[in-house]
């Protein structure tokens, strides 16, 4: 395990140290109940462009809820959401607007299975982005051969490996050119000799400077990639840190027990 | 420890599972049981089978005017020859039947343009099929441009059934989509709407709306405007298929995985575009069993029209049998309109099997 995670530090020496300093993402003060369930208690959270988040916590402590808190697959009661300088509000025009600059990644890829991996990949630029259908394909196949998997371009996602299945809608989110991705335990549901490949790909993005947040427990990657690890349990933030000291030197009890929980097996 | 480095080569499978010899012993001779169904099976054919093929062929007649040309113990087909015309075009007068026969000659023209994927264009097959189409079969039909008007009491068999049919399957398959998305909807005025509308037209039989169309209906419209019995039967048929489509279209959403709404939204489509695109496409798909067992209902229950004065292909047969003139000839009559709705039937089940498989892209979750 200890090898592996120097294995990957050394392998990703391009990955850019600097940040910019203005702000793509911004949490202030989200709260958010599912009926009497306070799920997301006073989440403030700063994302700078180009920096690159990563978040971990034991199942159920509302990791998911927060970050689809901010493409609005959920509703916050409480507090302000802004992203790329516009306000989350219940203005349909504007939740699009935000929608269209935040790409997601799903555990479970979420590939539309009707259609061919092109035609997936071309969807939302054609319809939401009103792209010429010959500019659109040509686009998808360039993210396609950056995932590595052009050559499946017209089969089904359901004749795919997960892990290329999960590059597909990594490849898909990015046609549309976001400012931002989002990614909910991309590699959770992979079988292990396919999160490497998926793994490689998020990481060649975060050498280009993509503003990412990724919910994941793949800490090799955490501590290779992140700027800032999020440690979230029982709907709160309770640790933040750069990951060198988060790994060394965590804080909290919480996390403490969290870390050698993963980190044993 | 055991090494075994050579890849061991495909080898055929054994004779006794392929071939008609494998073939039978699998599905016919698997288990004692088996074969003993088989068996009674094979049997009970034997017995059947010759009685009936030499009813309906070696012993009938075919041709005639009247039943005096019925002179043998096989079934009187003369009956359905000599009324061949009625069962086909109701009293449609003698000199426009050209009229009904084009719209039979368009109707298949157009459906074998939709239904074919082999088709150039089928787009605007299926653009013509929703809006040419039905206007120049009402022209055809009703009249207007010239043409003789007929009146839709004159209207009758099979040409009735395929015209109820098809308005049924056109007007109740968008309707029932927008009442099924409509009952899911956020907002309780339309979803409650649409529930009521459901429920009101599903619980009630479809008789009970005929009878209503035919019969109550006028009391609701104002003053001098009649409305054609036929029109009202087509409204009340369609509104009940309607229902009974968004239901089948509901249970379709039900199955959608949560997943694929999110993928949409998460990527910024429209709620209208992630239904065009996503949501609707995989929902007619998988509701196409329950889509087709519906048109299939709704193809054999037209006949009910029979009861407000309508006369479609089994009502025409029904007054044929009446007639004193071709005493027993229930029992050809009523074979062959069963025949006739079936051959239909099957059909519209055969194509939907086929349409199945060619949607099929490898995809189960
Ligand atoms: N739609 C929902 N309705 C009610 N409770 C929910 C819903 N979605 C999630 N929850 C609950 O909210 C909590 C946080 O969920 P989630 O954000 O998915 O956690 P995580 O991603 O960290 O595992 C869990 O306890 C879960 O049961
Ligand atoms: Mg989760």
């Amino acid at each position: 395990m200890q090898a592996e995670l120097q294995k990957q530090k050394k392998s990703a020496v391009n990955i850019p140290s600097e940040v910019e300093t203005e702000t793509m993402i911004s949490l202030k003060g989200v709260n958010k109940w599912y009926g009497d369930f306070h799920v997301l208690k006073d989440i403030n959270l700063t994302v700078k462009k180009g920096e690159r988040i990563v978040v971990c916590g034991p199942s159920g402590s509302g990791k998911s809820t927060m970050i689809r808190c901010i493409n609005r697959l959920e509703e916050h009661q409480e507090g302000e959401i802004d992203v790329n300088g516009v306000t989350l509000t219940n203005d349909l025009k504007n939740i699009e607007h935000i929608r269209k600059d935040v790409g997601m990644v799903f555990q479970h890829f979420n590939l539309f299975p009707h259609l061919t991996v092109l035609e997936n990949c071309t969807l939302a630029p054609i319809w939401v982005r009103r792209m010429p259908r010959q500019e659109a394909e040509a686009i998808a196949m360039q993210y396609l051969e950056r995932v590595q998997i052009p050559c499946q371009a017209h089969k089904y996602p359901g004749q795919l490996s997960g892990g290329q299945q999960q590059r597909v809608a990594i490849a898909r989110s990015l046609c549309m050119n976001p400012q931002v991705m989002l990614f909910d335990e991309p590699t959770s549901a992979l079988d292990p000799e396919m999160i490497k490949e998926v793994l490689d790909v998020m990481v060649e993005l975060a050498e280009e400077g993509m503003t990412m947040i990724c919910v994941t427990h793949e800490m090799g990657f955490a501590r290779t990639v992140a700027n800032r690890v999020i440690f979230m349990d029982g709907g709160q933030i309770i640790e933040e840190n750069a990951p060198e000291p988060f790994f060394n030197d965590p804080q909290s009890d919480r996390t403490k027990l969290f870390l050698s929980q993963i980190l044993s097996h | 420890m055991i090494v075994n480095p050579e890849t061991i080569p495909s080898r055929p499978a054994p004779a006794s599972r392929r071939g008609i010899i494998g073939w039978l012993r699998a599905n016919l001779f698997s288990s004692p049981l088996n074969s003993l169904l088989s068996l009674s099976g094979l049997i009970f054919l034997a017995w059947a089978l010759p009685p009936v093929v030499q009813w309906v062929f070696l012993e009938a007649n075919f041709l005639g005017e009247n039943k005096d040309a019925c002179t043998s113990e096989g079934a009187c087909w003369v009956f359905v020859s000599a009324r061949f015309q009625q069962f086909l075009y109701g009293f449609y007068p003698d000199t426009e039947l050209w009229r009904v026969n084009l719209f039979f000659f368009e109707m298949a023209a157009v459906l074998t343009w939709v239904l074919w994927d082999k088709m150039p264009k089928r787009l605007w097959g299926g653009i013509w099929f929703l809006t040419g189409f039905p206007l120049t079969s009402f022209f055809l039909l009703y009249g207007g441009f010239g043409l003789e008007t007929v009146e839709t009491h004159k209207w009758g068999g099979l040409m009735l059934t395929l015209v109820l049919s098809l308005v049924g399957m056109v007007i109740a398959l968008p309707v029932g989509i927008l009442l099924a998305l409509g009952r899911r909807s956020d907002m309780p005025a339309i979803s409650s709407f649409c529930t009521v509308f459901i429920e009101l037209w599903r619980g009630v039989p479809l008789i009970t709306i005929l009878f209503m169309a035919s019969v109550m209906l006028p009391l609701f419209v104002p003053g001098d405007i009649e409305l054609d019995k036929l029109i009202r039967a087509m409204i009340g048929i369609s509104l009940f298929e309607a229902a009974l489509i968004a239901e089948v279209i509901r249970g379709g959403l039900q199955a959608m995985p949560k997943g694929q709404y999110e993928a949409a939204d998460a990527m910024g489509l429209t709620y209208w575009q992630g239904m065009r695109q996503i949501i609707m496409p995989q929902v007619l798909k998988i509701s196409i069993p329950g889509i087709v067992n519906t048109f299939v209902q709704l193809f054999k229950d037209t006949s009910l029209v029979l009861i407000i004065g309508l006369f479609d292909l089994l009502a025409v047969m029904q007054a044929g049998i009446a007639d004193v003139n071709w005493p027993n000839v229930a029992i050809e009559g009523f074979v062959f309109t069963g025949f006739v709705f079936w051959l239909f039937c099957f059909g519209i089940s055969r194509y939907s099997q086929l349409l199945e498989r060619k949607l099929d892209t490898g995809h189960k979750s």
